[in-house]
C-alpha cells in the first residue's frame, strides 16, 4: 500500500509542477505576447478577453506574482483555459472536450496494441536468438527511425485515392452527423484504420528491441535453467517463468515513455487531418492561440500522468513484491 | 571466427607472443562500423552541404513542381525552388540542432544524475524526484509551446529548449548506474585513501559510465533531430532562409504535394531522417553489444546431436554433442 501512496504523492506532485511550469512559460518569455495578439486579432476581441489573457499571461502590472499564481488556480479549479482565437468566443475547455474522446480512442487503443504486438514479438526473438524473428530487428529498426508524420504521408501517398477503401483524412465521412449508430461508428472505424496502422508499426520496433533484450538476460537466470530440468514444456518456460519476468522492466518503461509516444502519435494526426488534440495543437500553432496551446499541453501531460499511473498499477500486479511491501 | 582456432593449432603459436590489444573492437562489429560511416557521411554533408548545393535553396525560378531531372536532381517546388539544394544545405541545421541539443542534455543529465546517484540525503532525493518530474511531462508537446511562444527562434534556440528539457533519461539512467557502481570495492578503496569526492567522481566513476554516456547522447540526437524536424513540419521556426528537412516537409505538406503526386517533394527529406536515425540507432547497438556481449546476435543457433535430434542454443545451456559413444571424448 505505501508504493501505491507513494506512486500518487509522486502525480500529485508532477500534476502541480507541471500546472506551475504552464503558469510560469509565458512569464518569463521576452516581449508582450498579449500586444502582438491584440494587433494580430484586428479588434476581434472583446474587453473580457482581453482582460483574461492579461491574467492568463500575467502581464497585469498591477498584480503581485503571488496573486496573479492563485488567480490562476482559481481559473484552472472553474475549468476556465481561456477563450480561443481561433475557434473565437469558444471556450478553450469547451474545444478540447470535442476533440479529446478522439484523441484517447486512437492513440489510447493503438499505444496498447503496439505494447502488446511488440512484447509478444520480443519474447520470440529473445527466446530463439538467431531465427527468423531475430532479423526482423534491423528492419523495425530503420521503421523505427521514420517520423510517425512522415510514414503517414506516405500511407496517404500510396493507399489511398478515389477508389481506395482508405479515407485520405478526417475522422468520419463528412456527409454524416456525430451520433452512436451503426453508421457512424463504422465510418469513424474505416477512417482511423490508417492513422492507427501507421502508428503501430513506427511504436512497435521499441518494444520489439527492449523485450528481446530482457529476454536474452532473463533465459540465462538460474530458474529458467531450473525449469527446464524440471521437464516443462518450452512454451510454458517460456511464457510463464522467462518472459513474466522479462516484462517488468518493458511495463515500467512503457509507463517512462508514453510521453514521448504521445507526443509522436499527435503528428500522425495532424498529417491524417484526424480531429484530435494534435490536429488542434497544430492549428493552434498556426494562429499563436496561446491559451489553446497551454490548455492542451495542461489536459496532455494529466491523462500521461493518469496512464502512468494505470500502468504502476498493472506493475503492482504482475510483481508481489511491491505489494508485499509496508 | 573460424579462423583464429586454425591459427591456434599450428606449432607457431607456442612461441610466446605478447597479446595484441585490439584498440578499434569497437569498430569490428559490423553493426557499429556501418553506423559510423553513415554519421561521417552525414556529418561531412553538414559541413560541405551548403557549399556543394548546386542552387541557392531558397532561389526561385520558373520551373514549377518539375519531376526530377538533369538540372534538377530531385525536383523542384512550388516556387520553383531545388529540393536537392534545400536538402543537402538542410543537413546542417539538422546535424547543428542534434549534436548541440545532445551535448546539452548529455551535461546536464551528468550532472544531475552522478550528483543525484553519488550523494545522498535530501539534495540527492529531490534532484532524482526532479528528474522524474520532467520524464513523465511529455516532452515535445512542452518544446512545441515553448517554442512557439518565443518570439524568434534560431537553430541555436532551438537547440537550447530541446537540450534543456530532454536530459531526464539520461539522468535516470545515470543515476542507477551511479548508485550500482558508488559500493564498489575500488570506490569503497579510493574513499579510504582519502580521495576527494570530486576526484573519485571524474576519475573512479565516470570512466565507468562512458557506454552508457555515449549511447546516451546519441539517443538523445536521435530525439533532438526528430523534435526539430516534427517543430518544423508543423511551423515553427520556418521563416526565412533557415532550411532543414523538417521546412521542406512543412511546404511540401502546405502545398499539398500529395495531391499533386509530387513524390520527389517529400519522399527525400524522410528518407534521409530515416537513415539519419537508423545510423544512430546502429552505432547505440554497436555500443550495446560492445558493453553486453550477451546481447550479440550469434550466428549459429541450432545444434545437431548424435541421435538426429536438433537442439536451440541457449545462454546458459551447454549441449552434450558426443551423448552415446564411448571413443568420443568431447
Amino acid at each position: 500500500m505505501s508504493y501505491l501512496l507513494k506512486r500518487v504523492a509522486f502525480y500529485v506532485f508532477t500534476a502541480w509542477a507541471a500546472i506551475t511550469l504552464n503558469f510560469f512559460i509565458p512569464r518569463v518569455m521576452p516581449g508582450d505576447p498579449v500586444q502582438s495578439l491584440i494587433t494580430r486579432s484586428r479588434g476581434q476581441m472583446t474587453g473580457d478577453a482581453v482582460q483574461s489573457l492579461y491574467v492568463l499571461f500575467g502581464l497585469d502590472p498591477n498584480e503581485s506574482l503571488l496573486s496573479q499564481y492563485v488567480k490562476y488556480w482559481g481559473q484552472l479549479f472553474r475549468g476556465d483555459l481561456g477563450l480561443s482565437f481561433t475557434f473565437f468566443p469558444s471556450q478553450v475547455g469547451e474545444v478540447i472536450g470535442q476533440a479529446l474522446p478522439w484523441t484517447m480512442a486512437l492513440v489510447g487503443i493503438t499505444t496498447v496494441i503496439g505494447f502488446l504486438i511488440g512484447t509478444t514479438l520480443g519474447t520470440l526473438a529473445g527466446w530463439r536468438r538467431g531465427s527468423w524473428i531475430d532479423a526482423l530487428i534491423p528492419v523495425t529498426t530503420f521503421l523505427s527511425s521514420i517520423p510517425y508524420f512522415w510514414l503517414g504521408l506516405i500511407a496517404i501517398a500510396l493507399l489511398t485515392g478515389p477508389d481506395s477503401f482508405f479515407p485520405a483524412g478526417n475522422g468520419y465521412d463528412t456527409g454524416l452527423t456525430p451520433a452512436w449508430d451503426w453508421e457512424f461508428i463504422g465510418s469513424a472505424v474505416q477512417h482511423s484504420l490508417l492513422p492507427a496502422i501507421t502508428i503501430l508499426i513506427s511504436s512497435m520496433a521499441g518494444w520489439i528491441l527492449s523485450m528481446r533484450n530482457m529476454m536474452v538476460t532473463v533465459a540465462s537466470e538460474d530458474y529458467v535453467t531450473v525449469a527446464h530440468a524440471k521437464g516443462l514444456p518450452e512454451r510454458r518456460v517460456m511464457v510463464g517463468y522467462a518472459a513474466r519476468n522479462a516484462l517488468l522492466p518493458n511495463v515500467s518503461g512503457f509507463a517512462l515513455s508514453l510521453g514521448f509516444i504521445v507526443g509522436g502519435t499527435l503528428l500522425v494526426e495532424i498529417v491524417f487531418s484526424y480531429p484530435g488534440l494534435g490536429f488542434l495543437l497544430f492549428q493552434g500553432v498556426g494562429t499563436k492561440d496561446y491559451p489553446l496551446l497551454q490548455g492542451i499541453f495542461l489536459i496532455i501531460t494529466l491523462s500521461v500522468l493518469l496512464a502512468n499511473f494505470v500502468a504502476d498499477l498493472a506493475y503492482m500486479l504482475l510483481d508481489p513484491r511491491t505489494r508485499r511491501e509496508g | 571466427m573460424a579462423t583464429p582456432s586454425v591459427v591456434d593449432a599450428t606449432p607457431v603459436a607456442a612461441v610466446p607472443v605478447k597479446a595484441k590489444r585490439r584498440r578499434l573492437r569497437f569498430i569490428a562489429s559490423p553493426k557499429a562500423a556501418i553506423g559510423l560511416g553513415m554519421m561521417a557521411f552525414f556529418v561531412i554533408l553538414a559541413i560541405i552541404g551548403p557549399f556543394i548545393a548546386p542552387y541557392d535553396p531558397s532561389e526561385r525560378s520558373n520551373a514549377l513542381v518539375e519531376a526530377p531531372s538533369a538540372a534538377h536532381w530531385l525536383g523542384t517546388t512550388h516556387l520553383g525552388q531545388d529540393v536537392f539544394s534545400q536538402l543537402v544545405s538542410g543537413t546542417r541545421s539538422v546535424i547543428l540542432v542534434g549534436l548541440l541539443a545532445g551535448v546539452i542534455a548529455t551535461i546536464l543529465s551528468l550532472l544531475v544524475g552522478v550528483t543525484s546517484g553519488y550523494l545522498s540525503g535530501a539534495g540527492a532525493e529531490s534532484l532524482s524526484a526532479l528528474s522524474n518530474v520532467f520524464l513523465v511531462i511529455p516532452a515535445l508537446p512542452l518544446i512545441i509551446i515553448i517554442t512557439s511562444i518565443l518570439p524568434e527562434t534560431t537553430d541555436v534556440t532551438i537547440a537550447l529548449v530541446i537540450g534543456l528539457t530532454s536530459w531526464a533519461w539520461g539522468a535516470r539512467v545515470l543515476r542507477a548506474q551511479t548508485l550500482s557502481l558508488r559500493r564498489r570495492d575500488y570506490v569503497e578503496a579510493a574513499r579510504a585513501t582519502g580521495e576527494k569526492t570530486w576526484r573519485i567522481i571524474i576519475f573512479e566513476i565516470m570512466p565507468n559510465l562512458t557506454a552508457v554516456i555515449a549511447s546516451n547522447f546519441i539517443g538523445t540526437v536521435i530525439f533532438a533531430v526528430t523534435s526539430e524536424i516534427t517543430l518544423a513540419f508543423i511551423g515553427v521556426n520556418t521563416s526565412g532562409d533557415n532550411w532543414n528537412w523538417g521546412t521542406i516537409l512543412f511546404w511540401a505538406q502546405g502545398q499539398q504535394a500529395l495531391a499533386q503526386g509530387a513524390w520527389w517533394w517529400f519522399v527525400p527529406a524522410g528518407l534521409a531522417i530515416a537513415l539519419l536515425g537508423t545510423a544512430l540507432s546502429l552505432l547505440n547497438f554497436g555500443i550495446d553489444e560492445f558493453v553486453s556481449p550477451r546481447l550479440r546476435g550469434n550466428g549459429k543457433s541450432k545444434v545437431k546431436t548424435v541421435d538426429g535430434h536438433t537442439v536451440r542454443m541457449r545462454v546458459g545451456f551447454t549441449p552434450v554433442l558426443g551423448f552415446g559413444r564411448k571413443d568420443d571424448t568431447l
